[in-house]
């Protein structure tokens, strides 16, 4: 019995510090400033400025998910296959870039890319037109898929990796050629993978207010950037909350598309 | 053939991207020219000023100290959390999974404004402390889902057995039951202490004027322009990393098969 006490400090610390905390974002974004209930906080979310980084937002991590998932699924296999000695190695050279501050890692992006940043400079030196991306949509596109691909090829790696191999044997002598044993038998068990690596990616790219301010100059307002100014500098608490819960809206919609086909209901971590 | 040389070149692209912008930073370590844009010639002297740079030192001091602090106490919590959940009944436990997995999959910024909210109303000075406490509160997560499948795994009747033969509660724990989840607890550990170190976002809306992590200090820094010494001490820490990983890689394997992480 006295077992489930000790389940005490946590329910304690996850109450104070998760469920409190949240409920306080609901009730700032539900209030006007004179503590009375309104919807305008949500409402905001509607004028063009703040649809226009909600919308940009969207797009921007809809389509670096899509391209995490094209590069980083070949990979996933690549690694998969690879035999037990040399992958541990390799899997590790894809884990080691995490190592470095995520900050100065876009930060070197940046230096990458500028108008006369190191890519331009090899592209002059051999006479190649110049690349023009920093400050655009592209270039923060290229930042969220190099800051989350790991987050998509962890989870894809460890489902690929436990398919038994007898089950693809088995296809292949039943007459499966190997574009059929993908369609049937591999990609089918990498679906939770899958979507466990795709909320991974699409949620951190979806709210990132870093990797816009970086390489989007300050420009490109998304969703982040506006919550994160409302709260440091414009301090419109109400309005910020208001936008973190249309924000978390799509945050929940992506996980129940998720846990649907995650039977497990367990996050897969890593 | 052809297929194997395919692979080969997929893999030595991603490689190429995911290492370019480290390189770049390496090689700006040594880059005697402050201006990122120009190469000015190999030197040292970053290196050598880094030692000598107060701010950065402390901000550093700062960033090991909180992930060192917050990885044991989140560590300690989520482990106690583990192993009470494991007697509980289904619903509750996944009830308490579910809020659990709540720091995971909501948005960072969410989870850090809404720490802010809290510590505001409740009047903590901003500062080491409240970074501190949003730190366990996000590390938590990754100690109870590195530890949970180890638990799963035990069986029952070893710490039953263990306390048939006279043994207390507590040694029945520490003789039986912690050997087998230490490697969970130890992965748990390691992960939300890498959590730690490399946060910025919650960093960013829990710290008060005046207390600077590594994270926080670099995106003060890029607005104004990066101290050169920033790239030395990131190569340092990358070439840290590096070593332990190789040498703890090319230590003989006892145990394949271990829990993929």
């Amino acid at each position: 019995m006295n077992r489930k006490l000790l389940s005490a400090p946590f329910i304690f610390w996850s109450t104070l510090f998760i469920i409190v905390p949240l409920c306080m974002v609901f009730y700032y974004g539900l209030t006007d400033k004179s503590g009375a209930f309104s919807l305008e906080n949500i409402a905001a979310i509607a004028t063009p400025e703040h649809s226009k980084a909600l919308w940009e937002a969207l797009k921007l991590s809809f389509i670096s998910t899509i391209i995490c998932l094209l590069l980083a699924y070949p990979l996933a296999m690549i690694l998969a296959n690879l035999n037990v000695n040399q992958n541990s190695f390799i899997v590790l050279i894809f884990v080691l870039p995490m190592w470095m501050n995520f900050l100065l890692r876009t930060l070197a992006w940046q230096t990458l890319l500028e108008k006369t940043g190191v890519i331009n400079s090899i592209l002059n030196a051999l006479n190649l037109p110049t690349l023009n991306i920093i400050n655009t949509p592209t270039a923060i596109v290229l930042g969220m898929v190099y800051n989350f691909l790991p987050f998509m090829v962890l989870p894809l790696y460890n489902v690929l990796v436990k398919i038994d191999k007898n089950v693809i044997n088995a296809a292949r002598d039943l007459g499966a050629n190997g574009f059929q044993t993908f369609c049937k038998i591999i990609f089918p068990l990498s679906l939770p993978g899958m979507f466990s690596g795709i909320t991974m990616v699409f949620v951190p790219a979806l709210t990132t207010f870093v990797i816009s301010k970086i390489l989007g100059g300050s420009k490109i307002l998304l969703i982040g950037n506006v919550i994160e100014q409302e709260f440091t500098q414009t301090g419109n608490w109400h309005l910020g909350s208001g936008l973190s819960i249309v924000l978390m809206l799509f945050i929940i919609l992506n996980m129940v598309i998720s846990t649907v086909t995650d039977k497990e209901g367990e996050v897969n971590t890593l | 053939m052809i297929r194997n040389v395919t692979k080969k070149i997929y893999i030595a692209l991603i490689f190429i991207f995911l290492y370019a912008p480290i390189v770049t930073l390496i090689v700006l370590s040594f880059n005697a020219s402050k201006t990122r844009a120009k190469w000015g010639g190999f030197t040292f002297k970053w290196y050598q000023s880094l030692f000598e740079n107060e701010a950065i030192l402390q901000a550093l001091w700062n960033t090991l100290s909180i992930a060192l602090l917050s990885a044991l106490i989140a560590t300690l919590i989520g482990t106690i959390a583990c192993i009470s959940m494991q007697a509980m009944k289904k619903r509750n436990r996944a009830l308490l999974m579910s809020i659990t997995n709540i720091p995971m999959l909501n948005a960072e910024i969410v989870t850090g404004i809404s720490l802010m909210l809290l510590f505001i109303s409740l009047g903590i000075k901003f500062g080491f402390m409240t970074i501190l406490l949003a730190h366990i509160t996000f590390n938590i997560p990754y100690v109870i889902l590195s530890v949970m499948p180890r638990m799963k795994q035990l069986n029952p009747s070893t710490y039953e057995a263990a306390l048939d033969l006279g043994a207390s509660h507590l040694q029945a724990f520490f003789k039986v039951v912690f050997p087998d989840i230490l490697p969970g607890i130890l992965s748990g550990f390691l992960m939300a202490f890498t959590m730690s170190l490399d946060d910025f976002i919650i960093t960013h809306f829990t710290k008060g004027p005046g207390i600077d992590t590594l994270s926080t200090k670099i995106y003060t820094e890029v607005k104004k322009g990066i101290k050169p010494e920033m790239y030395a001490l990131s190569t340092i820490i990358f070439v840290a990393v590096l070593i332990l990983l190789i040498l703890v890689n090319c230590t003989p394997k006892a145990d394949k098969k271990k829990q993929p992480k």
